[in-house]
């Protein structure tokens, strides 16, 4: 077994992307990895054997190929169902993403169980995923969006979700386990034990939390919980919504077509058993099946050591980051409660400016308004720049941010 | 041209002192676009006689590119005939900065406050001229910007 230090010394040599230059030969630095992260052999490899040996339609025909098809997509949805702990795999239905989860639920449930004047409660440090899904659904049905505010340190305010608990109007309360922008993990004990005693549903958007810390879905009790793939290793265009059975089986269908039908006659349809129901036409089967294999990947390395190097990388970040004079960082200090993402604002430079100048090193960091715009509101700035870590981060790359932030300084004479 | 180099002395001066930034209490026309992909925000106001701009001011939010470009269309425009201000280009704009080879993703940083001036200038005819011909050949040359 090599130790913790040693398997993420290791690691970058499985990441081809990680050893090519950028610009003007420089080795790329990748740091946004909260937009998207790279990919490793493993997963890469994956989805080319599963073209190149298995593929083909699954679930209904019997030759051998669709029969290796349909075992490698659904050996997936236990390997999911194992990694976030959910004991009935039915509960884990395959997405495009937290997107297309979030916009599910808020056509299936909310369709059936929104009516005038409910409330649907959020939060303002929220992606736009889980807002604009929301005031569509609310516009239709006359009811209305609330948000739980956030404070000074970027952390939720908890007497808001008291306060809106407390009309007996709301229906969902819906947040993130991590913000995007800031990294603060909420406190999502607290607010779901409150909404259970309210009997109001919860849903969480795991995007952020998933692919950096252990979690652990039959403990958080919520209702529904939606990630992506690509933000863990994974490819792009695959995700997953797992919603509790009770709950999923009130749910009308979301897209109707093949797979997700029982029987479809003339005039009228039976739906298939839970997860299929929500599953209609041919699905991503070979980025379920990469997937597949970016959780084992991640599961080989421990989420608990993932999330303990990722501690070191963001306090290491932190400390070098508050050093340079007229950097402005956003979000708490207190690193039990962040992930490794850090906003930061450089004097009066303007985020695109800052990431534009420190592209040409080779770094790629994130500026804008990261789809949070209520959020950059909240924090009256127009955009930031952004700094995410992953699993192949080092410190030397964290060194490499600082020095090119130097040359910003020269550029706009700070 | 290295991208970085788009950081020249000029754009970073405009970007730090803007030249026209404020607004025109009694203003004839206004007019506000933002970029959704990056969240820069510009507003111009225009006071205008005799079919003349006779006066121009922007205000917003914006990175460097996008502060230098307005203060230096703001320039250009400050005087001229409303004519003259229809046929002004992005290359009018692009050159005066040097930034002809701008990356496509940073094109609608400098742009964006064409796209505002022209289209206050489309609120402001649509309001003022009779011939709606006129209006459609404006819309489709704001439309046609980048």
């Amino acid at each position: 077994m090599q130790s913790a230090q040693t398997i993420f010394e290791n690691i970058r040599k499985d990441f081809p992307i990680l050893g090519r230059t950028v610009r003007d030969n420089k080795l790329l630095v990748y740091l946004d990895n909260a937009s998207t992260t790279q990919k490793p052999n493993q997963v890469i490899e994956a989805i080319s054997d599963y073209y190149k040996n298995h593929n083909a339609n699954i679930h209904r025909a019997v030759y051998a190929l669709a029969e290796e098809a349909t075992e490698l997509y659904e050996k997936t949805r236990d390997k999911v169902a194992d990694f976030i702990n959910v004991k009935n795999r039915e509960e884990i239905i395959f997405v495009r993403g937290t997107t297309e989860a979030i916009n599910l639920v808020a056509y299936s449930w909310g369709r059936t169980h929104v009516k005038e004047g409910d409330i649907i409660l959020t939060t303002e440090y929220e992606h736009h995923s889980n807002i604009v899904p929301w005031q569509l659904l609310t516009q239709e049905k006359g009811a209305k969006i609330e948000y739980i505010g956030m404070d000074d340190n970027g952390e939720l305010i908890l007497d808001d979700l008291d306060k809106f608990l407390a009309t007996g109007k709301v229906k969902l309360v819906t947040f993130s386990l991590m913000s995007n922008v800031l990294g603060t993990i909420s406190d999502s004990k607290t607010i779901i034990s409150k909404c259970k005693a309210a009997g109001v549903l919860t849903l969480i958007d795991g995007a952020q939390a998933v692919p950096h810390m252990k979690v652990d879905v039959e403990n958080l009790e919520c209702d529904f919980f939606a990630f992506s793939g690509h933000k863990m290793l994974g490819p792009t265009g695959i995700g997953i919504l797992w919603v509790k059975k009770s709950v999923l089986e009130t749910m009308a269908p979301f897209h109707g077509g093949g797979d997700m039908i029982r029987e479809v006659h003339k005039y009228e349809t039976t739906w298939n058993d839970l997860p299929y129901k929500f599953e209609a036409g041919t699905p991503n089967i070979a980025d379920v099946v990469g997937l597949g294999a970016a959780i084992d990947y991640l599961s080989t390395i421990g989420m608990n050591n993932i999330r303990q190097h990722e501690i070191d990388l963001t306090s290491y970040a932190l400390e070098k980051l508050s050093e340079v004079k007229g950097l402005h960082i956003y979000g708490t200090k207190d690193i039990s409660k962040r992930g490794g993402v850090i906003s930061f604002n450089f004097a009066d430079v303007h985020p695109h400016d800052v990431a534009q100048i420190i592209d040409e090193e080779g770094i790629a960091i994130r500026s804008g308004h990261h789809c949070a715009q209520v959020l950059m509101e909240r924090l009256n700035v127009a955009a930031t720049s952004r700094a995410s870590f992953y699993i192949y981060n080092t410190k030397e790359e964290i060194d490499k941010l600082i020095n090119s932030l130097n040359k910003v300084a020269k550029v706009f004479k700070l | 041209m290295s991208n970085a180099d788009i950081y020249h002395e000029m754009i970073v001066d405009y970007s730090r002192n803007p030249i026209n930034y404020g607004k025109i209490e009694n203003h004839d026309v206004t007019f506000h676009d933002s970029n959704p992909l990056c969240g820069d925000s510009i507003d111009i106001d225009m006071k205008i006689d005799n079919e003349k701009i006779s006066d121009i001011k922007f205000h917003g939010k914006g990175c460097a590119i996008c502060m230098a470009c307005s203060s230096v269309l703001t320039e250009i425009a400050k005087g001229k005939t409303i004519d003259e201000v229809r046929n002004i280009s992005k290359h009018d704009v692009l050159g005066e900065l040097g930034l002809e080879h701008l990356q496509a993703v940073r094109i609608k940083c400098a742009l964006l406050s064409l796209k505002v001036l022209k289209s206050a200038l489309y609120s402001y005819l649509g309001k003022h001229l009779k011939n709606s011909e006129d209006v459609d050949k404006l819309k489709e040359e704001a439309a046609s910007l980048y």
